[in-house]
């Protein structure tokens, strides 16, 4: 799951100054799961900049609100059409993906993002989020059981834990686990320490050049997956 | 064929004798020339640390070359943290053309625990891969396969924490490091014998020389800031609860004495090939040491 953060209040404050009607967009789908951008989460906003607005005195922002299913889906939006006529800007909680879509569907409407898209990770217990991959396009989960160095390590190192850890945490931060204890303990107990024993060369940054784009080579060629 | 002295010395029986100093932040050089001047001939060779723990300052390779200038031996330390690719092998390139022989190869601390902690960590190699990357580079061609005119060739140093609390994955990496090309290790600061000889014990089956990092404290307060702070650092108890015994203004004398007492056992069990002092911004200290612990040498080289 794409895991993202809003912003604070007064950062949100000072973006939509300029603009007098607002649609808060909800997302459905990520941004609802980490509790960042959905239709509750929504709400709460719009209520909070209500009482904030109230309180100045001298703002008449105008608020509505509105959640559709995927913001980073075009078929989704189509709901979206109507509502644009009667505003001047879309203070979006989705993904930086999600606001994306908005902005390239209505080219006309300014986007606000109302949160920090933060990374693509795991619930480790209600309300804590983990991240867990950083999307390097060349996946090497097998060679570490299953723990990626990429994102478990903070250095991103390829060949073993640096001289930094100390009681299985990393050097940055007492709270925070070293990747390469989790991958060696992993490791050993699935018989598979060799493959810590191997040399591993520098990673390629160009599996996909930036900005990165797939194109299906399986349904391009025969119509059909795994032929 | 390398620049280094370091390397001729590494074939030999003696007992080497290494230290470290930190360039200043800022483009007054006047302290470390002091620094070089008055340790060049003590000492086998002269790391240059590269922004250690993170925190920028005047760089490694331009300390290198004030001790090439003033007639030391350098070891150009090298880490990973701030310089992608490309721009680490034109350092060595350039470190390389101007008689520097000898790099240290290192991760590097985190962005994190410096002074620059907004910084982009670059990290596109490990200290591993940077080893190799050197070996290939003096084989003739770049790490992107393409020809060198003119290639470089070094004396290969590398790190390794023989204290680490929990050993295995270190020595792994150790062995990686030797298997890419390290010639030598600088330990990081050790105090505890007994692990030390456990790491020697295996360290003994490859063709490596070892030189025990050797930090000098000079309080115990600065010994517990670096078991917080400093990563790869583990004072144990023993020796803060030492430090803490004696009366104020006596504290760096017994740091002293606790480095001389470190070094002399290492040497009369001869433990290893030499030590690695690192004195902290307290270079001026160094002799004092050597004397006490008898490295003093007969003849300046």
């Amino acid at each position: 799951m794409i895991v993202s953060e809003r912003k604070p209040l007064a950062e949100i404050r000072r973006m939509i100054a300029p603009y007098q009607r607002l649609l808060t967009l909800g997302c459905g789908t990520c941004a609802t799961v980490c509790g960042a951008g959905g239709e509750r989460e929504v709400s709460f906003l719009n209520s909070a900049l209500r009482v904030a607005q109230a309180k100045s005195g001298n703002e008449t922002h105008t608020l509505s609100e509105y959640t559709v299913k995927r913001q980073c889906d075009l078929e989704f939006l189509d709901p979206l059409v109507e509502k644009v006529g009667d505003i001047d800007a879309i203070l979006a909680l989705s993904c930086g993906i999600g606001m994306q879509v908005i902005a390239e569907r209505f080219p006309d409407m300014p986007v606000l993002p109302g949160v920090n898209t933060s990374f693509m990770g795991a619930v480790d217990e209600y309300g804590v989020w983990d991240e867990r991959c950083a999307a390097c396009g060349d996946c090497r989960l097998e060679e570490t059981g299953g723990i990626c160095p990429i994102t478990r390590c903070t250095k991103g190192i390829l060949n073993g834990p640096c001289a930094g850890t100390k009681d299985g945490k990393c050097e940055v931060s007492k709270d925070m686990d070293c990747g390469w204890i989790l991958i060696y303990k992993r490791l050993e107990g699935l018989g598979q320490l060799e493959k810590m024993r191997r040399y591993y060369p520098p990673r390629n940054f160009r599996t996909i050049p930036r900005p990165k784009r797939i194109i299906s080579q399986a349904n391009i060629d025969t119509g059909e997956d795994n032929d | 064929m390398t620049n280094s002295l370091f390397e001729e010395k590494l074939q030999s029986d003696e007992f080497l004798v290494t230290t470290e100093i930190g360039p200043p932040k800022g483009t007054d050089n006047s302290e470390m020339v002091e620094h070089i001047d008055l340790l060049k001939d003590k000492v086998d060779a002269i790391n240059i640390t590269d922004h250690q723990s993170s925190v920028m300052r005047f760089p490694s390779i331009g300390g290198c070359l004030l001790v090439k200038e003033h007639g030391g031996e350098p070891i150009l330390q090298i880490t990973c943290r701030d310089r992608n690719r490309l721009a680490i092998q034109a350092e060595l390139l350039l470190a390389y053309s101007r008689g520097i022989g000898n790099v240290l190869c290192l991760t590097g601390d985190s962005i994190d625990v410096g002074d620059h902690k907004e910084a982009k960590p670059v990290f596109d190699l490990d200290s591993v891969q940077l080893l190799r990357m050197i070996r290939t580079m003096e084989s003739g061609t770049d790490i992107g396969g393409n020809e060198l005119k003119g290639a470089p060739k070094f004396c290969l140093g590398a790190s390794v924490h023989p204290e680490a609390d929990f050993i295995e994955p270190q020595l792994i990496k150790f062995d990686k490091k030797i298997a890419a090309g390290a010639q030598f290790f600088q330990t990081q600061s050790i105090f505890d014998l007994d692990s030390f000889r456990r790491f020697i014990q295996y360290a003994a089956q490859f063709d490596v020389k070892i030189l025990a990092g050797i930090i000098v404290l000079a309080s115990a307060r600065m010994a517990q800031f670096m078991n917080n702070n400093v990563p790869g650092i583990m004072v144990p108890q023993a020796i803060i609860d030492e430090l803490s015994s004696v009366e104020k203004g006596k504290v760096l004398q017994k740091g002293i004495e606790i480095a001389v007492r470190l070094i002399k056992t290492i040497k009369e069990e001869n433990l290893c090939h030499g030590i690695h002092i690192m004195a902290v911004g307290r270079e001026r200290i160094v002799p004092d040491i050597l004397e006490a612990a008898e490295l003093v040498r007969v003849s300046p080289k």
